[in-house]
C-alpha cells in the first residue's frame, strides 16, 4: 500500500470546520423552528373543515415528500430567480429546509392530531373553550407530545440533509470539507473526520431534542 | 447556440431518468439482501454481533448520505479499487439502504410475539426453521408497507449521487441547465419526474398500510 494517511493535514484548517459546523447548526435551528411552525399550521389546515385549504396543503405535502431535497434546493436557488426572487445561498438553503421540514412535520403532526380522541375535544367545548384554546391546549400539546420522537428524527434527517447545501455554495460543514480537500488533496481524511463531526452533531441534536421534549411536555402536565 | 425545445429537455431528462431508476433498483435489491443478512445475524443474538449491527445502523442513520458516498468514492481507491461514480454510488447507497431496512425489519420481527418463538422451540425447531416457517412469514406482512415506503427514500437518495458525478436525473438537469440557461423549466421538469416515480410508490405504500390494518382487525 503506497498511500499514507495524513490526518494532520486537516489541523491547519480547523477553523473552516468550526465555521461550517456553526453554519450547519444555524441552518438547522432556523429550519427546525420555522419548519415545525409551518408544520403546525399545515396540520391545522389539514384538520380544518375547509376542504380547499386542506387540499392545497395536501398537494404541497405530497410534492415535497416525493421529490429529492437536492432538487428542491436547486429549484429554489437556480429556478426562482427566473421569477424575480433572488436569494443568497444562505437564504435559499434555509428556505429549502423550512419548506422541506414543513411538509414532513405537517404529516407527522397531523397523525398526532388524528390520534386525539373526539371526546377530549367535546369535553373542551363543553367547558366553553374557544377554537383556538381547544387547538392549543387540548389538541396540539398532547399531539406534539405523542409524535415528538418521530418529529425529532425528522429534524435530525433534515440536519443531515443540509450537507447537500454545499452544492449551492452555502458555507456549511460539507462546504468546509470540500474547500479543505481542494487545498490539501486529502479527500478521504477530510471526509472521514467530517463524517465523524456529523455523527457527533446528530447525537447531540437528538439528545437536545429529548431534553427539550421533556421540558415542553412533562412540566406542562402539572400546570 | 443550439436551441433546446421543451421536448428536447424532457427527452434528455427521460434518458437520464433511466439511470435513476436503475440505481434505485440496484441499491434497493442489494441493500435488501445485505439488510436481511444483518437482520438474521442480529436476531441470532450473539451480543457482539448485536452491538456491531446497532453501531452500523447508528453510523448510517447518523451521518449524511453525501458523506457516505464521498467516503466510498474517495476511500475505495485508497485500498486499490479504482471505482467509477456508478460503482461508488451503488456501493454507498446499498450500505445506506441496508442499514435502514435492517432497522425497519428488526421492528417487524420483534413485533412477532415471544410465545411464537417459544412454541416453535418447544416443537424442536432450530433457529433457521423458526425464522423460515414461523417468524418471517408473520413479520413479512407487517414489513411490506414500510419497506415500500422506504423505497421512496432510496429513489430520492439517488439524487445525491449526482454530486459524486454520476449522471442521473439531477445531474442531467444541471447539465441541461448549463446549456439552456432555463433553470426554472429544467428543475421543474426534474422535480416532476421524481414525483412521477415516487408518488405511485407512496400511494402503494399507503394502500398496503390500509389493507394491512383491515386484516389486523
Amino acid at each position: 500500500m503506497a498511500y499514507k494517511f495524513d490526518f494532520g493535514a486537516i489541523v491547519p484548517h480547523w477553523e473552516l470546520l468550526v465555521d461550517g459546523m456553526i453554519l450547519t447548526a444555524e441552518l438547522t435551528v432556523i429550519g427546525a423552528v420555522v419548519g415545525v411552525g409551518l408544520g403546525i399550521m399545515g396540520a391545522w389546515a389539514r384538520a380544518s373543515r375547509a376542504p380547499v385549504i386542506s387540499q392545497i396543503v395536501g398537494v404541497y405535502v405530497e410534492l415535497i415528500r416525493n421529490t429529492p431535497f437536492l432538487v428542491q434546493l436547486f429549484f429554489i436557488f437556480f429556478g426562482l430567480p427566473a421569477l424575480g426572487v433572488k436569494l443568497t445561498e444562505f437564504q435559499a438553503a434555509v428556505l429549502a429546509m423550512i419548506v422541506n421540514l414543513g411538509a414532513y412535520s405537517t404529516e407527522i403532526i397531523r397523525a398526532g392530531i388524528l390520534a386525539i380522541p373526539q371526546g377530549q375535544i367535546e369535553a373542551a367545548q363543553s367547558l366553553a373553550m374557544n377554537r383556538v384554546q381547544i387547538f392549543r391546549y387540548v389538541v396540539l400539546l398532547p399531539a406534539l407530545k405523542k409524535i415528538w420522537p418521530a418529529l425529532s428524527s425528522q429534524i435530525v434527517i433534515v440536519m443531515l440533509g443540509s450537507s447537500v447545501c454545499s452544492q449551492i455554495a452555502a458555507e456549511e460543514l460539507t462546504f468546509g470539507a470540500n474547500y479543505i480537500q481542494a487545498i490539501n488533496f486529502r479527500a478521504f481524511e477530510v471526509y472521514f473526520v467530517v463524517t465523524g463531526l456529523y455523527l457527533v452533531m446528530s447525537i447531540l441534536l437528538r439528545m437536545g431534542l429529548k431534553v427539550l421534549g421533556n421540558y415542553l411536555f412533562e412540566r406542562r402536565r402539572h400546570v | 447556440m443550439s436551441e433546446f425545445s421543451l421536448w428536447d429537455i424532457v427527452y434528455n431528462l427521460l434518458l437520464a431518468g433511466r439511470w435513476t431508476v436503475l440505481l434505485s433498483l440496484t441499491a434497493f435489491v442489494l441493500g435488501g439482501i445485505v439488510g436481511l443478512l444483518l437482520l438474521m445475524v442480529r436476531t441470532a443474538g450473539n451480543p457482539w454481533v448485536v452491538r456491531f449491527v446497532r453501531g452500523y445502523v447508528e453510523l448510517f442513520q447518523g451521518t449524511p448520505l453525501l458523506m457516505q458516498l464521498f467516503i466510498v468514492f474517495f476511500g475505495l481507491p485508497l485500498i486499490g479499487l479504482d471505482v467509477s461514480p456508478w460503482v461508488a454510488a451503488t456501493f454507498g447507497l446499498t450500505l445506506f439502504t441496508s442499514a435502514f431496512l435492517t432497522e425497519i425489519w428488526r421492528g417487524c420481527v420483534e413485533s412477532v410475539g415471544k410465545g411464537q418463538w417459544e412454541a416453535s422451540a418447544s416443537l424442536g425447531m432450530n433457529f433457521t426453521q423458526q425464522m423460515r416457517y414461523i417468524v418471517l412469514p408473520q413479520a413479512l406482512r407487517i414489513a411490506i408497507p414500510p419497506t415500500v415506503g422506504f423505497s421512496v427514500q432510496v429513489v430520492k437518495g439517488t439524487a445525491v449521487a449526482s454530486i459524486i458525478g454520476f449522471v442521473e436525473l439531477t445531474k442531467a438537469g444541471t447539465m441541461i441547465t448549463n446549456a439552456t440557461y432555463a433553470p426554472f423549466t429544467v428543475y421543474g421538469c426534474v422535480a416532476v419526474m421524481y414525483f412521477l416515480i415516487c408518488y405511485p410508490l407512496s400511494l402503494f405504500a399507503r394502500h398496503l398500510e390500509g389493507k394491512f390494518r383491515n386484516v389486523a382487525r
